[in-house]
């Protein structure tokens, strides 16, 4: 049959399913990814899906790592083909020596295999038909068959995936019975029909710990709820909808008074970008902690607003959930393409803060602390999540949250302060940071109104049209954003073993794939110091680590390099130091595409001497 | 802007009102605007308004958009904190400062530009979410301060002082605020200081989205023979449903009205209206008759103006969103962190 030699594989492996929208393959494959979890394996399970509900293809790919490389990896070594439409893609994409898993009720050509793969068919329409007469049954039980089949030939625990499913059907005992009988169906019928289990293995480990499960976009919003937000206005968009759909069902939880069962929280559905950011502004402007998430064309739409929130100085949380542009681009692609025109957006001299979350861990710290942030600075925090972060679930380290902590709420002036004679300007910079008291609305009958304005002003927030009135205020602005060099999270270096000239930058979703291909660099004997960015403004250590390296690498995830752009831009340094790394075909980066681009550029660097490549 | 300082000193005999503040404490800095605009009538009435209910000035945000109309909340309640925004945008800042602290006084004020035009989409949304707040448009037909184009208000077959006619459709705000479901919803002319103090009064203790279209004829751009938006016009052709008094905690039998002419509106608050009827067969409950009166004068060529439609037991988005009586902006990480022991049972549920 196969002339190549099975993959064989304990715990390091890719499966793929290749399914249709809409045909609720989702929940099954994602009980795949969970029990492998169960067995102590940890998985990096990714959803690559069409903008699209229903007839569309979908794929779900689950890397099986037990060395916990949680970036794609690259490549398929098992494909489970439910989808006629892409059949013929899906079998081309599978490693020689890979493994087809398939609905084999009707026959297929000889000439739609392959000879170098292993072909597993399971006739799943004809035992799903012969068992249920439902067509919706059919459909979904067929998922369940699937799953069981797959168990067995991957040498899997069914009890671990019965568990499972005990706890997703807890108290609907019917469809908990109906589910477990299903299991049994496929994982019977290839125990008995086929060799089990295959080359692929599962095996028991401990290599999960206390990590838990979570897509990025859920625990930005539980980052929100912790962070104290009350106001969120939002306008859906992919892949960002789920920000505002997790954040409504945490405040369901968690934000509902005990006694009078009333809200602490507003959430708006706005009729658009420009009015959900229009609604946290003014509720910020009001005092209170509002956020808004959306995706490029909504930092589009919001562009004026953040220009006012920079030069009006109100503060503003958006949480950036990034996908291929430029316009409507690729809806359900990643990228980290929208770094330069969150950091300068709006028409003039603008500057944003803007903060890089690796995984959903940093993205529940960094969105509770965007709001300090925001209030501290009085400004526009972008929390720049991303597709591959916020829709897929990915393992991380436990939420932690430190209950002594309190709510930096900023330079509020309050009506006991006024009351004391304290010299109130809305602009006005007391102690040298760059960041002025402000008042809420409300606060007292005689002092401490003014009134907010995008025109220019003096320091006491009167209009002004004089040049140097205005040049003050833009500097002083400056040094606002040098002040929260020190108050965003700081890049996160970690060296060689031997020392190097030789460095890397990256930040936000390519941690995993760096993290890994720092090892496939090693291997090819190529040492390189790292350093995650993980805000903007950068802090000092940026420039420090520029210039302590002879070439950089800037990894990462858009065509012209955005944040090398911006690093060149604020740093001042010589592009030709900056070599740009960059994947942008909307799939997530790899470990494989850096090594390769990393170290090919390296063996070009290491040039041989003439006269020895003669000698 | 203003360059000209307003003397603080006043006539040490001047009115107070309940709460013991002058007339003088609800005024704003000196109008920058045209002499004789209607823009700064509308304000004197806002100022008058405000005096009469007794209304602390700093617990009023004053937010408006961009235009002409956007500049005249700096001329009166120089106490409150304003927030002139970006065009067509307040409807959302004001939504979101409503949702941060419910105990605030609202006051929008737009043009027609800003709200007709670039913001058309926002006035919408803010009146059909019923947000809690009294928004006014000074509807003078016209860009005044990018010196008269026609704005979506004007009137189609109507000149612009350069001799340009509009041959665009005009939209009528007042129509779409019925239509939207505004529960306070009326128009009246910044000439009729008479009619329009009374009305800011009533749409301010309203609780819901008042709306009140007030004609401002543009003394610069928009006051010709020609324009339906001039003084001259408006006066020719305002027909007035009703006039009405706003009672406050005052016995509603002090008003002295022929019987049988005045109606009696009890809004949510307690504050009471007197409406004196001029049209008799003018219901100001009846949404749908209103729409229909308001088509069929437009359609003579007549401006309704009046309290047109009034629910008095409307909700607001603060209702609708079963929100806290304690304002948003007041609460703090012991009531809204839910704290670390919650955060490992989330943790514990995710594994």
């Amino acid at each position: 049959m196969s002339d190549k030699k099975p993959l064989s594989s304990v715990n390091d492996f890719v499966v793929r399913f290749a399914n249709v929208n809409g045909s609720g393959s989702a929940s099954a494959n994602e009980m795949f990814a969970r029990a492998i979890l169960r067995h102590g394996v940890p998985v990096s399970p990714r959803n690559i899906f069409p903008s699209n509900i229903q007839g569309l293809p979908t794929w779900y790919e689950v890397r099986v790592t037990e060395d916990g490389h949680l970036g794609a990896r690259g490549g398929v070594d098992m494909m489970v083909a439910m989808n006629p439409q892409t059949w013929d893609k899906d079998v081309a994409g599978i490693e020689p020596g890979g493994y087809l898993f398939y609905d084999s009720t009707k026959p297929m050509p000889s000439t739609k295999f392959r000879d170098d793969i292993t072909v597993i068919g399971v006739p799943l329409t004809a035992i799903t038909n012969s068992t249920y007469t439902d067509p919706r049954q059919r459909q979904l039980f067929k998922n369940i068959i699937y799953l069981g089949a797959l168990s067995a030939l991957l040498d899997m625990d069914p009890k671990l995936i019965e568990q499972l499913i005990g706890e997703q059907y807890k108290g609907k005992e019917k469809l908990l019975s109906s589910n477990v009988h299903a299991l049994h169906l496929g994982r019977d019928w290839a125990l008995q029909n086929l060799k089990c289990p295959i080359g692929l293995r599962v095996k028991k480990s401990d290599k999960v710990g206390d990590r838990i499960f979570i897509e990025g976009n859920s625990a930005a919003a539980l980052g929100a709820v912790y962070g104290g937000a009350t106001v969120c206005a939002w306008y859906p968009i992919t892949p960002s909808s789920s920000v505002a759909e997790a954040f409504t069902a945490h405040c369901k939880k968690y934000r509902h008074d005990p006694e009078t069962g009333k809200a602490k929280y507003a959430i708006v559905q706005g009729e658009d970008e420009l009015a959900s950011i229009g609604i946290v502004i003014g509720a910020s402007w009001n005092g209170a902690r509002a956020f808004t998430a959306t995706s490029g064309p909504g930092i589009s739409l919001m562009t004026e607003f953040i220009g006012l929130s920079y030069f009006a100085e109100i503060p503003a949380v958006i949480m950036n959930i990034q996908r291929a542009g430029p316009s409507t681009g690729m809806p359900t692609r990643t990228q980290q393409c929208d770094i330069i025109a969150c950091a300068y957006a709006s028409h003039g001299d603008t500057k944003h803060v803007l903060l890089f979350p690796e995984d959903p861990a940093e993205a529940f710290e960094f969105a509770s602390a965007a709001f300090d942030l925001a209030e501290r600075l009085q400004t526009t925090i972008f929390l720049m999540l991303d597709l591959d972060i916020g829709m897929n679930h990915r393992l991380c380290r436990p939420l932690k949250w430190d209950d002594a902590k309190q709510y930096d709420r900023g330079k509020v002036m309050t009506a006991e302060m006024l009351e004391e004679g304290r010299d109130f300007g809305r602009y006005l910079d007391v102690d040298g940071d760059g960041i002025p008291y402000r008042t809420y609305p409300g606060t007292h009958p005689t002092k401490g109104s003014y009134f907010t304005r995008g025109t220019s002003r003096d320091r006491y927030a009167r209009y002004s049209e004089e040049g140097s009135v205005y040049a003050d205020n833009m500097q002083r602005l400056v040094r606002k954003f040098e002040t929260a060099q020190d108050l965003v999270p700081r890049p996160l270096q970690a060296n060689a073993e031997r020392p190097t000239k030789y460095g890397v930058i990256y930040f936000g979703s390519t941690s995993p794939a760096m993290d890994e291909a720092i090892g496939l660099l090693e291997a090819r004997g190529h040492q390189l110091d790292r350093l995650r960015i993980r805000a903007f403004p950068f802090h000092s250590s940026v420039a420090s680590f520029l210039a302590e390296h002879d070439f950089v690498y800037v990894v990462e995830q858009n065509r012209d390099a955005q944040l090398r752009q911006l690093i060149v831009n604020e740093n001042g340094i010589d592009p030709v130091r900056l070599v740009p790394i960059v994947h942008y075909d909307g799939s997530p980066i790899t470990a494989r595409f850096i090594a390769k681009a990393i170290g090919d550029h390296q063996d070009h660097l290491k040039v041989t001497p003439l006269r020895k490549a003669v000698s | 802007m203003t360059y000209i300082a307003k003397p603080k000193f006043h006539h040490p005999g001047l009115k107070k009102n309940e709460l013991g503040y002058t007339h003088r404490d609800y005024e704003g800095k000196i109008s920058t605007l045209c002499a004789g605009c209607g823009h700064d009538s509308i304000t004197a009435s806002i100022i008058e308004a405000c005096y009469e209910l007794s209304i602390e000035p700093h617990r009023v945000a004053k937010i408006s958009g961009i235009g002409c109309s956007s500049k005249t909340p700096d001329y009166f309640l120089g106490n409150s904190h304003g927030f002139n925004s970006v065009h067509g945008r307040m409807p959302s800042v004001l939504t979101g400062a409503n949702l941060a602290n419910r105990d605030l006084i609202y006051l929008g004020v737009s043009g027609d530009g800003d709200s007709a035009s670039i913001g058309f989409g926002q006035f919408a949304h803010s009146i059909r979410r019923g947000v809690n707040m009294t928004y006014i448009v000074e509807n003078n037909g016209v860009y005044g301060l990018t010196k008269g184009q026609f704005s979506a208000t004007a009137d189609r077959g109507s000149k612009s002082k350069k001799g340009v006619t509009n041959t665009d459709n005009a939209i009528d705000l007042v129509a779409i605020a019925l239509q939207l479901g505004a529960t306070f919803v009326a128009r009246s002319f910044s000439g009729d200081k008479t009619q329009l103090v009374p009305l800011i009064a009533a749409a301010i203790r309203h609780k819901g989205a008042s709306f009140i279209d007030v004609i401002s004829p543009c003394i610069a751009f928009n006051n010709h023979a020609g324009s339906t938006k001039s003084f001259d016009y408006v006066r020719e052709h305002n027909d007035a449903v009703n006039r009405l008094d706003v009672l406050v905690g005052r016995d509603p039998i002090a008003v002295d009205y022929a019987p049988g002419t005045v109606q009696m509106v009890e809004q949510h608050d307690g504050s009471k209206i007197a409406l004196r009827k001029i049209d008799a067969d003018y219901d100001p409950h009846d949404r749908l008759g209103a729409q229909t009166f308001l088509q069929k004068h437009a359609a003579k060529g007549q401006i309704v103006t009046g309290l047109l439609y009034v629910d008095p037991d409307a909700e607001d988005l603060h209702e609708h969103l079963d929100t806290v009586e304690t304002p948003l902006n007041a609460l703090e990480a012991d009531t809204l962190c839910p704290g670390s022991a919650v955060l490992d049972k989330i943790n514990a549920s995710l594994r």
